[in-house]
């Protein structure tokens, strides 16, 4: 059994002050000056600590206040009201929205699981993710208890070809060398996102996570620069089209990536030839029919295949196919042709919540590929100021790499433990069975189907409420 | 209003907001153009305007209905000092399960017994699945048309036997299809669990103490109360097993399905600390499961064990919605449980993981008939009380769960909204539930008042009982039972006549 896993976090506080989901408004003109105005008797103590943030020109009640609504419901002249933060609604897109993205900020800031009272607030189900729910075992089949630390449960995941069976000699030795296998600790490898306003610091930052969480950093090779020469072992460069020195300075590149392209033979000899012990993954973007190409790799002898939707989680020529189908199909098909075990699969594009991660690996990856979180991580808006040369809101750019090592370190942790609930819940112990345990879910479109089909008929006359 | 066992149903008394602001849907502004004519005083017929010493005010802007309004007095006044808009602040409140809407019209009912006139939609949520996609299917109303007065409410009957083994426990039923779940000391107030409970005595049925113990305060209710054993066991006393006819084995709570709870440290005061046999100030872990059992025989050994103690007492298993709650409930009925309880994923909580809420155990929607269905295969379904939870926010709730096979629903957040929460989700945060209802501060507790809690549970309730009726009329039904599993009393927006 390897050594028990810990991710440790530590409070990493944000540079900006985050924007909130509504504000305070507070009207001075009528004001009686009540001896016991509402605004002394704040439970939270929301106007005492008031202060002004002249960088950003933000009134520090609207982070502090909590919503009990009390003042607004107590002012005698209501003169005090809550409104919805337009600033706060612009975040992001229809994806990435404003509330995933607090929440990633909280995570990175503090390293805990986001817990709340009251029950779910969202909508019943939506699309991709939302429309599976992961099971609980309850009497008869033992939950594990993993967060509180009284259980150990594995999150460490093999990339490589795992073998069938071993052989052994008649002197008991192994009578073939095993194919070479990476393990990382949790089933997480973080890469680099499509846009961001980044510096050498950001790039080095993400390098030190990944080597303090023992995974890896996927980034254009290109980027590698002397800054990140000293963490080698734990980059994974995306090799791009024509030749290219990798395999450079200290410390050998384990794992390293090729897109798909026609002539990927051709790119994985040169890459191959580059860095010859390192393990090499294949990119391919998620489309329909992508099955074919994956078997055919395999067969080919390519033990990592890494499955790639959009940044929304969708396959580049169908918006209808999700990355939670791509995956299942990807692996019946592995499964069914016999080859499942001869590879590792990585899923990556819109994975934005703690429970794509347990959801990815219940539809079949062996892992994911996480981009942009480990941005948010940073405080980033989602604005895409600058995909169009503007200035980074939040200053991104200018973040002191511990500082970036430290919000990406608290995000990854928080996620992990959220994951080991979900699999204590479950009663699994080592999320390399997790993998493609579809028994172990519940799929909307099935349990929807089955439960409302019957109730569609309505006799004429009648009413509806 | 009694009936044959001589109980009586309280009445309606009219209970206002604590709070000097009510929450409304629309704001009304009065300019000084104002001649006080009183015409919008005579108009509305929601006593919102009020003529006061030569002077008339907007007095009650909650209860305006906004553009519902049969005759609206910022069109009829003379001199346009008069202006109709959205309140802001209601904005910012409810989400999709607990809308804003679905907050205000409870608190209207809390108020007044009844269902709010017009203005606000207070059968359904805005979650777009489940409970708000099913539609009661309801026969033309003659009564409406003809005008045929109303029978009174007693000719339907809304009670539910608890004890359907028929074997030699008590003969407990409820008066009405719902009784409170459970909720701690020490994630409520002592205040809110008194409110809870008398309002249940009142109303004929019962109320469960949650996993915290079980305060004297509540002997007086004993026939009302239903103790929980949950897998922490605090406050599990034998002699508090004995006082009660229904003992609740918590399995799992839809929240956080298959994790322990967690009581932060700061609420285990000295009261509770007592209650619990606990330390002052530490935090409490419930873990998960019970340990000491890992299979139905185990269970039923737990089962056995409470009738050991009180021979006569129900016992009720409730357990989450995993895939498998279907062999769950099944196994329950063979170990001797009396009501299965089902809590669903969008249950309530004083304190639960975001991703166990939304991702772990499926929707009480799917469970309910899933149970339903193999308990009748099973042959043991008349032999067992379903209760349903998790997610139960309306009138029209209880009656689609109903009607798709539960025998009758536990109630949470709903009496907790009747105390006026808003859902601002931080009843864990510091001392506790700002409001007053989730909380064991001392200071914040004198927020609310025993009677006026325990009166605008009871009002809520009168209208859920109202509203129930009067859809069973509508159904051509005398009795709740009649509802019990009958699927095509509802259809679903999204299958409708396909």
């Amino acid at each position: 059994m390897p050594s028990k896993y810990m991710i440790h976090t530590k409070q990493t506080p944000h540079r900006f002050k985050a924007v909130t989901e509504s504000g305070i408004i507070a009207w001075e003109e009528g004001c009686l000056k009540c001896a016991v105005c509402v605004k002394k008797g704040c439970v939270y103590g929301v106007y005492e600590d008031r202060g002004l943030d002249t960088r950003q020109m933000m009134d520090s009640i609207d982070n502090q206040c909590m919503n009990c609504l009390r003042c607004v419901q107590g002012c005698p002249k209501e003169l005090i009201h809550k409104s919805v933060n337009p600033e706060y609604k612009a975040i992001g897109d229809s994806y990435w929205t404003p509330d995933i993205v607090a929440k990633l900020w909280y995570q990175a800031e503090t390293g805990k699981i986001p817990v709340s009272g009251a029950g779910y607030p969202g909508p019943f189900s939506g699309p991709g993710f939302d429309s599976m729910w992961t099971d609980m075992s309850e009497i008869v089949r033992p939950t594990r208890d993993g967060i509180h630390g009284r259980e150990y449960i594995s999150t460490a995941i093999d990339l490589g070809k795992t073998p069938n069976h071993l052989t052994f000699n008649e002197n008991g030795d192994l009578e073939r060398d095993l194919h070479p296998l990476i393990d990382i600790p949790l089933p997480i490898i973080m890469r680099n996102p499509d846009f961001g306003s980044l510096s050498e610091e950001t790039l080095k930052g993400w390098a030190m996570a990944a080597r303090g969480l023992g995974t890896f950093m996927a980034l254009p090779g290109n980027m590698i620069t002397e800054a990140l020469e000293d963490f080698r072992s734990s980059l994974m460069p995306l090799i791009g089209p024509g030749p290219q020195e990798i395999d450079k300075g200290n410390g050998a590149i384990r794992l390293l990536e090729v897109p798909w392209s026609e002539g990927w033979e051709k790119a994985v000899d040169m890459a191959r030839q580059q860095s010859s012990s390192a393990q090499v993954s294949i990119r391919l973007p998620l489309h329909e029919g992508v099955e074919k190409k994956v078997i055919s790799l395999v067969a080919s002898g390519i033990s990592i295949i890494h499955l790639e939707a959009t940044p929304h989680g969708r396959a580049t020529d169908h918006a209808s196919l999700f990355l939670k189908d791509g995956i299942r199909s990807v692996h019946q098909a592995l499964v069914e042709e016999g080859i499942r075990d001869g590879m590792t699969l990585l899923a990556s594009g819109g994975l934005s919540m703690a429970e794509h991660v347990a959801k990815s690996i219940i539809c079949g990856a062996d892992g994911v590929m996480v981009d942009f979180p480990i941005l948010i991580a940073l405080e980033c808006r989602m604005c895409r100021r600058c995909t169009k040369g503007l200035s980074c809101p939040v200053e991104i750019e200018a973040a002191p790499s511990s500082w970036v090592a430290s919000r990406v370190i608290n995000l990854v942790g928080a996620w992990q433990n959220q994951l080991l609930e979900m699999m204590g819940a479950m009663g699994i112990r080592d999320v390399r069975r997790l993998r493609g345990e579809v028994g172990r879910a519940m799929f909307f479109e099935e349990l929807d189907r089955t439960t409302f089909e019957s109730m569609g008929k309505v006799e004429e006359g009648c009413e509806l409420e | 209003m009694s009936n044959d066992n001589g109980h009586k149903f309280p009445e309606v008394v009219r209970t206002t907001s604590r709070f000097r602001n009510p929450i409304g849907k629309y704001r009304l502004n009065r300019t000084s153009d104002c001649i006080a004519c009183g015409k919008c005083v005579e108009l509305c017929p929601y006593g919102v305007h009020v003529k006061r010493r030569g002077r008339v005010l907007v007095e009650n802007q909650y209860l305006c209905v906004g553009p519902d309004c049969p005759e609206p007095c910022h069109a009829a006044c003379p001199v346009g000092a008069l202006s109709l808009k959205r309140n802001p602040d209601f904005e910012v409140l409810g989400d999709f399960r607990w809308t804003a809407d679905l907050l205000a019209s409870t608190w209207y009912m809390a108020e007044f017994g009844k269902v709010p006139p017009a203005g606000l939609e207070y059968k359904i949520g805005d979650s777009a699945g489940g409970f708000d996609k099913l539609r009661l299917v309801l026969k033309a109303d003659k009564t409406a048309k003809e005008g045929v007065s109303e029978e009174p409410d007693e000719e339907v009957d809304l009670s539910v036997e608890l004890n359907r083994r028929k074997d030699h426990a008590h003969k407990a039923g409820m008066k009405v299809p719902f009784y409170g779940g459970g909720m701690s000391y020490g994630s409520v107030s002592i205040t809110t669990m008194l409110s809870r409970i008398k309002a249940a005595a009142m109303l004929g049925t019962f109320c469960c103490t949650g996993e915290g113990g079980y305060p004297d305060e509540l002997k007086p209710y004993d026939a009302h109360v239903i103790t929980q054993v949950a897998t922490g066991l605090f406050g599990v006393r034998e002699e508090t097993i004995k006082r009660v006819k229904i003992v609740e084995f918590k399995y799992a709570q839809g929240a956080k399905p298959g994790l322990g709870g967690h009581l932060l440290g700061d609420k285990v005061t000295p009261g509770v600390a007592r209650m619990r046999e606990a330390v002052v100030g530490y935090p409490l872990f419930s873990p998960f499961p019970f340990h000491s059992v890992y299979s139905v025989e185990d269970h039923k050994k737990h089962v056995d064990w409470i009738k050991a103690i009180n021979p006569r007492a129900l016992v009720s298993v409730k357990v989450s919605t995993p895939t498998d709650v279907d062999m769950v409930a099944v196994g329950s009925y063979y170990a001797g449980a009396h009501i299965i309880h089902l809590d669903g994923s969008y249950g309530g909580t004083g304190a639960a993981p975001d991703i166990a809420k939304k991702n772990i155990a499926m929707p009480l929607e799917y469970a309910l008939p899933k149970v339903h269905r193999f308990l009748t295969e099973e042959g043991v379904r008349d032999r067992i009380t379903v209760i349903a939870s998790g997610g139960i926010r309306t009138p029209h709730d209880v009656a689609k769960i109903i009607a798709l096979g539960a025998d009758g629903v536990c109630t949470g957040t709903a009496d907790l909204v009747a105390l006026e929460c808003v859902r601002c989700h931080n009843c864990e945060r510091g001392r506790g539930c700002a409001r007053g209802i989730a909380t064991t501060d001392p200071e914040l507790m004198e927020l609310i008042e025993l009677e006026w809690g325990t009166q605008r549970i009871v009002n809520m309730f009168l209208a859920w009982r109202k509203e129930l009726t009067r859809i069973l009329r509508r159904l051509g039904m005398r009795s709740i039972r009649e509802l019990v599993g009958r699927t095509d009393c509802l259809v679903h927006l999204d299958y409708m006549n396909k």
